[in-house]
């Protein structure tokens, strides 16, 4: 009887997860799949076929931004590790009690506002009537006023501003459970600064280097926000054209497959990360 | 470069004065946000014309405040309604998962916890874009079927909450189940020894142990609800949530009415995030 009814409260747990899983999850990405390979013959006619993935590969504009797209989210997660390893080190090592809690509250304060909020404040700063272009102008350094909106530099910022956070908090983590000792040994041992970070700090920070890398890259990847507001009419971002192929053109079997090639990129290098690391998912993504 | 060795201060100096620069720019963006929410102009931009309170009060054309503006405060009503829905969902479902994970044994039990994790993987446009074309699918399938309309399925506010809320549910089950971890069994085995009930023992025992990260997580996905972006753009239909509102004010131009809102989305925020934290620094 007690077995009974620990079954049955076993199964009514089960059920919401199975639920979530399979309705919101599972069965719409094997929709997405379904559609992403479906072509257009007629109205409400449909057969099965791979074009909508000829049509990626024929047209440059379409496979460009994609690989435009890979390319930046790469450039603008290994900025981000070089930029965020010297303050996650900096709070993680050279700060103590209250001073520690100040500056990570201090990281995490602009990552709980809106997006939208934080990409409006770099239009405001880097538009041609904008801050820095004012300032320069005031300090004599430039003549006129100067556009810094609408290119590829400052959509790698706002990339970059976006994600740091996410490399900043699991990097603190790791190199908090670092044993000061261990550095300390290295120095008595005759190591130098460069040999002491390479030998021992990194080894040990490798699990966040990469749980960091694989949340930067896909919220990079991912990013819709700041490349369509920040970037020109060139910068083309591959998740703006998912939404112009579902929305404004309403060809939804294209933008399936556009929608699905990006999941493959994403879970590709989400996938090669962790093998390249030996680690599990569960480890890097379980950490909270 | 530990504090107990020794650095020439120059290098030490650098490292300062990189951090500085590093919280200057963190900094920077929303300060001139919220200053510029004050700008006697309608632009948010340079000159400055003078300090003004209109862009939160004003009644008059073009100074028309955030509380006067019919727009953007039914789009609050809007994303309260989404996130007081996508954070009671979150928080049930998560409380489910904590227990199903923390106490129960079962085969395939990593495959799920792998599967549980996924929504944090997928970016948030194909999350948007999957459930728009499965629930699309659905709707013409039952329509074809039946003759009867299922709006519900259509891009509505529906829609946006059930996106939001796979993966927002994520968050909701780790930060849960960490804290069920730490649960002393025995407590709960001393209250079924007194003679309490399974349901009472974990009413009365191991809810309230639990509440910390049951409010956190539930403030925390009200927060994750309010400033979706991505998944939510697919999704939306005539009723847009605040996020979408003020896309598409910026997209038109904007005036300083939207740093007004801002600034009370970052004052807002900032309280929530404190909040949370203030709640999960207690399973300490």
């Amino acid at each position: 009887m007690a077995s009974d009814t620990s079954r049955l409260g076993f199964y009514l747990l089960l059920a919401p997860i199975l639920l979530w899983l399979v309705i919101l999850i599972i069965l719409p990405h094997i929709g997405l799949f379904i559609v992403s390979i479906s072509e257009k013959i007629g109205p409400r006619e449909y057969e099965t076929g791979f074009d909508n993935y000829a049509a990626f590969f024929g047209e440059p504009l379409y496979w460009r931004t994609f690989a435009r797209t890979a390319i930046m989210s790469i450039l603008a997660t290994v900025l981000t590790l070089i930029l965020g390893f010297p303050i996650a080190y900096y709070i993680a090592k050279l700060t103590r009690g209250r001073t520690k809690t100040t500056l990570f509250l201090m990281c995490m304060i602009p990552f709980w506002v809106s997006e939208l909020v934080r990409t409006f404040g770099w239009m405001i700063l880097l538009r041609e009537t904008g801050v820095i272009s004012n300032a320069l102008q005031y300090l004599g350094l430039v003549d006129g006023p100067v556009e810094m909106l609408y290119n590829d530099a400052a959509i790698m910022m706002g990339l970059v501003y976006t994600s740091i956070l996410f490399m900043v908090v699991p990097l603190v983590t790791t190199l908090d459970s670092l044993d000061d000792s261990l550095i300390e040994a290295g120095y008595d041992l005759g190591g130098t600064s460069t040999s002491i970070m390479r030998e021992i700090v990194i080894p040990h920070a490798m699990p966040g280097i990469v749980s960091g890398c694989i949340v930067v890259f896909m919220l990079s990847l991912g990013n819709y926000l700041t490349p369509i507001l920040l970037g020109g009419k060139d910068s083309l971002w591959f998740t703006g054209m998912i939404y112009t192929q579902f929305i404004t053109r309403f060809n939804w079997e294209l933008g399936s497959a556009f929608g699905f090639l990006l999941l493959a990129l994403s879970s590709l290098v989400v996938f090669a990360g962790l093998k390249l690391s030996r680690q599990s998912l569960i480890e890097t993504m379980g950490r909270t | 470069m530990i504090p107990t060795v020794p650095q020439p201060s120059f290098a030490k100096w650098c490292y300062r004065a990189y951090v500085t620069a590093f919280f200057v720019y963190l900094a920077l963006p929303l300060t001139v946000v919220c200053v510029f929410a004050f700008n006697n102009s309608v632009f948010p931009s340079l000159p400055w014309e003078g300090f003004t309170l209109a862009w939160f009060f004003g009644t008059e054309a073009p100074f028309i405040g955030v509380f006067h503006e019919r727009a953007i405060i039914r789009s609050i009503g809007t994303s309260a309604f989404v996130a007081t829905w996508v954070s009671g969902l979150a928080v049930a479902v998560g409380t489910c998962n904590a227990f199903l994970f923390v106490r129960h044994e079962f085969r395939g039990k990593g495959l799920l916890y792998m599967l549980m994790l996924l929504p944090l993987i997928i970016p948030g446009v194909i999350l948007g874009i999957s459930i728009l074309v499965f629930s699309s699918s659905v709707a013409n399938t039952l329509e074809d079927a039946t003759g009867l309309w299922f709006d519900g399925l259509r891009p509505g506010l529906i829609l946006v909450i059930l996106g939001q809320f796979s993966f927002i549910t994520t968050f909701a089950t780790l930060v849960i189940s960490a804290r069920l971890q730490k649960f002393d069994p025995s407590l709960e085995e001393a209250a079924l020894n007194l003679g309490a009930s399974k349901w009472g023992a974990i009413r009365q025992i191991t809810l309230p142990f639990l509440t910390p990260a049951i409010v956190a997580s539930a403030v925390v996905s009200v927060l994750m609800s309010f400033e979706n972006f991505n998944t939510t753009l697919m999704l939306v239909g005539s009723d847009s949530p605040l996020t979408i509102t003020m896309f598409d004010k910026l997209k038109q131009g904007s005036t300083p009415v939207l740093n007004a809102v801002s600034l009370l989305l970052i004052m807002v925020s900032a309280v929530l995030g404190m909040m949370s934290l203030l709640f999960q620094g207690r399973k300490r």
